[in-house]
This record gives structure tokens, C-alpha cells and sequence, in this order.
């Protein structure tokens, strides 16, 4: 990837302010909510960007521990994936457990840090 | 297609929509009743819906809505095509529910399928709200809110006490089958998935603790297909996903996050306690639902919010819908493995 400025982060943040400033406020109906979906779509995409490289390198050691193993992350959440299908972790829930809550809830701080605030 | 022909095919239908049922009124409540105000609502893939006002002779208005299938061929990804149901059973099904006490409108007439219309059925235009997120906050519905929860238990009940020998042709999907069938789409994805493959093994650990009732399922019982008005719930709607099923499978639907805009306290609909739901059930007839129990169907609940969330995210990813709404429901499929991964142990 090219290091030179604007970086991969700093152009996605301009379209998305360019969809927020300059499209949003002259649109309406189907294609103003369309629009908030872009926004938070490329919201996801910046987040990804700036916390997604820590946890997938966390990611990938807890799965090594559990599945004893070693690959990519793809391919370990495959393997891990087969192995609960197949009853292999049934003797570790707790840590698999663990694993997968701290998982989601990485994968929730990405896709709608928000889910976790009660609105009510 | 260009705009203009696209208009001009929307002006076509509505027209010959208009002629069919002007005749069709006139068959149903004498002839010189006439139709008014026809407009067409929403357009899901897998459905139509057209409001209008029947006018008698004596000067009386009815308010009606009109569900019928879509004139063109069904997209065989869409989410909810694959478990939907004809509108004929979806009517049918109305008029059992409101004969079995359940708040449903009525059904005074359908539509055959001929050369002018896909099959629908009318029912009555109920006043209330069904925005959910207006349901949860609104300060007119103080009062509703607080009976809600025990009336959703009630009229569950009720509805799954219909007979099964009552009940039209529906597909059949108890407790395994229902798994196997989440798991199956899941699997076609090819993208495997540790949380809800940890929510497949333990729910299929637990599947006595599903109960073993078979009954008319609502499927998708939920805030957002209920229709509410001071007085709390007048009517419920949208009974395209109706099966045969396990029944507490819509108590636990009700439940599950995604429905309560972000009234987290309260987890029926965002609106109630669970002890109401499920008094309320009890009321009903249908018995006392372990708290066990539920929990096994609010985790089958978020795995079927997480399933339904990629299903419409492959629709785009597989091409045949391209959208960035469908697309970015797929991430969140993750509300509800979080959610699930909570609930388990």
C-alpha cells in the first residue's frame, strides 16, 4: 500500500463527510436513508482501519492457544468453526466461550460501538 | 428500465388494480360500491400492499388495505420468500387468529389470481401505530406500554391454540428441522461461523428444553408487526412467515434485542417485562413457559437475526440484489451472536 498522504483512512473520511455535508442535506426519502447507510458503512470501513490490525493479532493467539494449532485467521475460524460442530471443544467451553465473547465483542466495537449504550 | 416507463407501468397497474376492485367491492357488498383513494404502501419482494376506502351506496367508508404477490417473479434469495407463505394462507390465517380472540383486523374479502392480478387478501385499515421505535418512546403510549407485554402473551397464547385441523396447508418446522434449516443457509454461505456454530451445539444439547408442543407459529412476532393504540394492542399483523411450529419460538422472537430500539430495560419489544409476557401467556391458555424454556428460544432467536441479517448481505454479495442496505446488514449479524454468546453458558 502507498504511504503517501492522503492515506487508505483519510480518503474514506472524506467521502464519507462529503456524503454527510454535501448529500445528505439535499436528498430525501429513500435515498437520504440510503445515504446514512453509506455513511455508516464507510464508518465501519475507518474504525476497521484504526482497531482491526490489534485485534486480529489478538484474535489469532487465542485461537492458537485453543485450537493448537497454526494459520491464518480465516482459516483458524474454519478449523474452529468444524471443531465445535464436531464436539472437539466440548472439553474447553469456558475458554471457548471466553474466546468467543471477546471476539464479538471486537466485531460489535467495528460494526455499531452504540449497540452496546441503551437509548431508553 | 427508464423512469418514464416505469411510471407509466405503475399508472397501468394501479389502474386495472382499480377496475378490479371496484368489481370486486360490488360483488362483496352490493352493486353501485365503488373504491377510493387507492395508493400503493410498500413493496417488499415478496409482497404488494395498496391501501383504498370501500364506498357503499348508503355513503358508509370502509378503510382497507390490500396484500397481494408481486406481479413479477419472486427473487428465490430473498429472505423472507424462502419461509413465506401465499397470500391467501397469510389472509386465512388473519381470520383464524381474529376468530381465536387474538386483536387482528378483519378479513372481508381476497382476490383470485387471473390476468389482471396476482392473488391477495383485503383486510380491514386498523388505526394505531406499527413504527416500533414510536411505540417504545412516545409519550401517548404510557398506558399502552404497560399492558402490552401481558396482551402479547395473551394473544400468543391464543393464537397457538387454534386447531391444528383448522389451520391451511403450512410448511412444517419443528424444533430440529428449524436448526438444520438455519444451519443449512449458514453452510451454503461457505463462510463458517464459530459463534453460531457454538449456538447450533448448544441449542441441539438442549432440545427438550424446546418443549414439544407443535402449533401455528406466527414467525415473526415481533414489535414492528404489532399494531398499537391507547389502549394498548389492537391488532396483530404480518403473518407472512406463519408456521407450524414450536410455539414458544415467538415468545423468544419477541424478546431478542433487535426489536427494542434501544429500550434495553425492557426486553419484550422494548416496551415490557418478561414476567408480564409470559403471565400473560398463561392467561391465555398456553400454560407456563419455564424461564429455561425461553431463554432456549431467545437464543435460537439471535441466531436466526444473525442468519437473516447474512442472508440479506449474500443476497448483494451473490449479485442478485445489489444494495449497500443489504450489504450492511450483513455486519449486523454480530448483535446477534453477541447477544446469543451472553445468553449461553
Amino acid at each position: 500500500m502507498p504511504t503517501d498522504r492522503p492515506n487508505v483512512a483519510e480518503l474514506v473520511e472524506a467521502v464519507r463527510e462529503f456524503l454527510t455535508d454535501h448529500v445528505g442535506p439535499n436528498v430525501e426519502g429513500q435515498l437520504a436513508f440510503h445515504t446514512r447507510v453509506a455513511v455508516n458503512a464507510l464508518a465501519i470501513v475507518e474504525r476497521t482501519l484504526a482497531q482491526g490490525g490489534a485485534m486480529d493479532e489478538a484474535e489469532l493467539l487465542r485461537l492458537k492457544e485453543l485450537l493448537h494449532q497454526d494459520g491464518n485467521l480465516e482459516e483458524m475460524n474454519a478449523a474452529l468453526a468444524r471443531a465445535i460442530r464436531a464436539g472437539e471443544m466440548d472439553d474447553q467451553r469456558a475458554e471457548l466461550l471466553a474466546h468467543l465473547r471477546l471476539t464479538a465483542a471486537d466485531k460489535i466495537a467495528l460494526a455499531n460501538p452504540r449497540y452496546l449504550t441503551p437509548r431508553g | 428500465m427508464t423512469a418514464d416507463i416505469a411510471e407509466n407501468r405503475a399508472e397501468v397497474q394501479s389502474r386495472t388494480l382499480t377496475a378490479v376492485l371496484n368489481a370486486r367491492v360490488g360483488q362483496v357488498y352490493g352493486p353501485g360500491t365503488g373504491i377510493d383513494g387507492l395508493v400503493r404502501l410498500s413493496g417488499g419482494a415478496s409482497r404488494e400492499t395498496w391501501s383504498f376506502d370501500a364506498l357503499l351506496p348508503d355513503g358508509r367508508r370502509l378503510p382497507l388495505i390490500l396484500k397481494r404477490d408481486p406481479l413479477d417473479e419472486i427473487d428465490p434469495g430473498d429472505a423472507d420468500v424462502n419461509l413465506g407463505i401465499d397470500r391467501w394462507t397469510e389472509g386465512r390465517l388473519m381470520q383464524l387468529a381474529r376468530e381465536a380472540g387474538v386483536p387482528a383486523p378483519e378479513v372481508p374479502f381476497f382476490l383470485d389470481a387471473d390476468d389482471r392480478t396476482s392473488a391477495g387478501f383485503v383486510s380491514q385499515r386498523l388505526e394505531g401505530e406499527a413504527l416500533g421505535r414510536r411505540i417504545v418512546r412516545e409519550d401517548e403510549f404510557t398506558q399502552a406500554r404497560a399492558k402490552l407485554a401481558f396482551q402479547c402473551g395473551e394473544a400468543a397464547a391464543r393464537f397457538h391454540a387454534i386447531p391444528l385441523d383448522k389451520l391451511p396447508p403450512l410448511r412444517n418446522l419443528p424444533v430440529a428441522a428449524a436448526l438444520d434449516y438455519n444451519q443449512g443457509v449458514i453452510d451454503a454461505f461457505g463462510q463458517p461461523h464459530a459463534g453460531f456454530e457454538y449456538a447450533f451445539r448448544w441449542l441441539r444439547e438442549r432440545l427438550e428444553l424446546a418443549g414439544d408442543r407443535l402449533t401455528l407459529c406466527h414467525g415473526d412476532y415481533r414489535n414492528g408487526n404489532l399494531l398499537v393504540d391507547h389502549a394498548g394492542l389492537a391488532g396483530v399483523l404480518d403473518w407472512e412467515l406463519g408456521h407450524l411450529g414450536n410455539p414458544i419460538s415467538d415468545l423468544g422472537w419477541i424478546c431478542i434485542r433487535a426489536w427494542r430500539y434501544g429500550y434495553y430495560d425492557n426486553p419484550v419489544g422494548g416496551f415490557g417485562a418478561v414476567e408480564d409476557l409470559l403471565d400473560g401467556y398463561e392467561a391465555g391458555g398456553g400454560g407456563r413457559v419455564s424461564l429455561e424454556t425461553l431463554r432456549f428460544w431467545e437464543v435460537f432467536g439471535c441466531m436466526r437475526w444473525g442468519v437473516i441479517c447474512m442472508t440479506l448481505a449474500f443476497a448483494h454479495l451473490e449479485g442478485r440484489e445489489r444494495s449497500v442496505e443489504k450489504v450492511s446488514i450483513g455486519r449486523r449479524a454480530v448483535e446477534g451472536e453477541y447477544d446469543l454468546l451472553q445468553l449461553v453458558d
